[in-house]
């Protein structure tokens, strides 16, 4: 089933169609989201309306990591069977999840002002999320880094897999190592104690988060494989012409290569 | 053992008479810690509090410095082809090449670390906990490092990039290493910190070779 509908050529068929219908759902989720989010939930009763931020933020942290491990995932079909397809899936997730990071550390950065005083604390969650930035970044810039783009694809999927196994491994090196240097005071841990109130708003936030990342890689994935096609065919039609020359052409007219 | 030994030997004096590749990582490392006091004082409570910390950075980073050894000479004048061509698995090429790697950069930064522990006015059993942390965290530098030099082979500007992806990778040896030194002047137990530093190594020495073999076969085919 998966394999059937990831061939390249089908793939650009079936992956057209749903792309509206999922562009509105992702904009509606997200304006429902939103107006639950900033209207409708009641503001914590120490946090008070910065709470708000949080149903921005916490989505993103969630697909932050998500991501990661979509690109891992793909990056090992791509290493295992050679799958092109996955190669694209990879490479057209990196900027999304490093773009969800981002968002994540501003967020939280904002969020961290008015309520701990300060824009960026050491706390364990922010540096590891800062620590996933710069694989992103790592990931991105190695994909890009050669001539050949084939090539580029191949070593950042190695890198994604080596990188999935050390994350669970800095994720915790940073929590001993914050452990240690400060006492875990600042950051409450929210989990069970937050209220149905505010459970839905950020349930539809992060379906809402979820959409978007799936238009957003179905676009990119489909501009990837356009600009594949588009390549070849602007490599394949000077021999193409140099083949009309030879079939009677005047040799003087024959075409320059660019 | 044969061809591994072979290709130790080979790296070994490749590096003694290139001349200057030992020192040279070894005189960044030096200078890296020298020029922090010059930057943040010179007073003793705060280097005894940082120093561990620095040595432990200026390590990493001379580790970075040199991992370009590795492989990219020999991916230039084709030696490596021969070494994927030959009965030993590249996997073992790899060890091979990071034991070398190790025994140039990384001992003689375990070696000269007590020197500068007293640069940054350590006591001596926080001296005696930097150099076996670093003793036991710098063979991970040169594995994983090993990866990141053979992602980067033909790309270009590697030397940067290599940087950009090994050094979010350094950051549990980094935290443990200069944790163990930290926690020791603090006077809790650094027993953990160490295990957890020969942990990381000993999980690499299998699993960063078979990455960095996997990347060197993209490299070549």
């Amino acid at each position: 089933m998966l394999t059937y509908l990831a061939n390249p050529a089908r793939f650009m068929r079936w992956s057209g169609p749903p792309l509206v219908p999922l562009a509105v759902a992702t904009a509606l989720t997200l304006a429902a989201g939103l107006y639950l989010a900033l209207a409708v939930a009641p503001p914590d009763y120490q946090q008070g309306e910065s709470v708000r931020i949080m149903f921005v933020h916490v989505p993103a942290a969630i697909m932050a990591e998500g991501v990661y491990y979509v690109i891992a995932a793909a990056s090992f079909v791509a290493l295992v069977w050679r799958h092109p397809l996955a190669e694209i899936a990879a490479q057209a997730a990196a900027p999304l999840g490093a773009a969800f990071t981002l968002v994540c550390l501003v967020t939280g950065s904002l969020w961290g002002r008015p309520m701990w005083g300060t824009w960026w604390a050491w706390d364990a969650r922010m540096t590891s999320v800062l620590v996933l930035f710069f694989l992103y970044l790592g990931y991105i810039a190695l994909v890009n880094a050669f001539d050949d783009m084939s090539r580029g694809a191949r070593a950042a999927s190695v890198l994604a897999l080596v990188g999935v196994v050390d994350l669970p491994i800095i994720k915790f090196s940073v929590d001993w190592w914050n452990t240690l240097h400060q006492p875990a005071s600042i950051l409450r841990a929210g989990g069970p104690t937050i209220d149905v109130t505010m459970l839905v708003p950020l349930a539809v936030m992060a379906l809402g988060y979820v959409l978007l990342f799936v238009t957003l890689q179905l676009v990119r994935m489909r501009t990837a494989l356009n600009v594949r096609k588009a390549r070849a065919l602007l490599l394949a039609a000077p021999s193409r012409r140099g083949g009309a020359t030879a079939a009677g052409a005047p040799p003087d007219a024959t075409p320059v290569l660019r | 053992m044969g061809p591994y030994r072979a290709l130790l030997r080979r790296e070994l004096l490749l590096a003694f008479r290139q001349g200057g590749e030992i020192g040279l990582a070894l005189g960044f490392f030096v200078l890296a810690v020298v020029l922090f006091p010059l930057g943040v004082g010179p007073e003793p409570e705060m280097l005894r509090r940082i120093g561990a910390g620095i040595i432990w950075v200026a390590a990493l980073l001379a580790a970075v410095l040199s991992l370009d050894r590795l492989f990219a000479a020999d991916y230039a004048d084709g030696g490596l082809d021969l070494l994927a061509l030959s009965a030993m698995p590249l996997e073992g090429a790899v060890i091979a090449k990071c034991a070398a790697h190790w025994l140039t950069t990384g001992l003689p930064v375990v070696a000269i670390s007590p020197f500068l522990g007293i640069l940054v006015d350590l006591d001596r059993a926080s001296i005696g906990r930097l150099a076996l942390g670093l003793l036991l965290g710098t063979p991970a530098l040169s594995l994983l490092g090993a990866i990141a030099a053979a992602l980067t082979l033909g790309a270009r500007r590697p030397g940067v990039l290599s940087s950009l992806i090994v050094l979010p990778l350094y950051v549990p040896v980094l935290i443990f290493g200069a944790g163990a030194v930290d926690m020791g002047i603090a006077g809790g137990g650094v027993r953990a910190h160490l295990l957890l530093l020969g942990a990381i190594s000993l999980a690499a020495l299998p699993l960063a070779p078979l990455a960095a073999a996997a990347a060197l076969r993209q490299a070549l085919d």
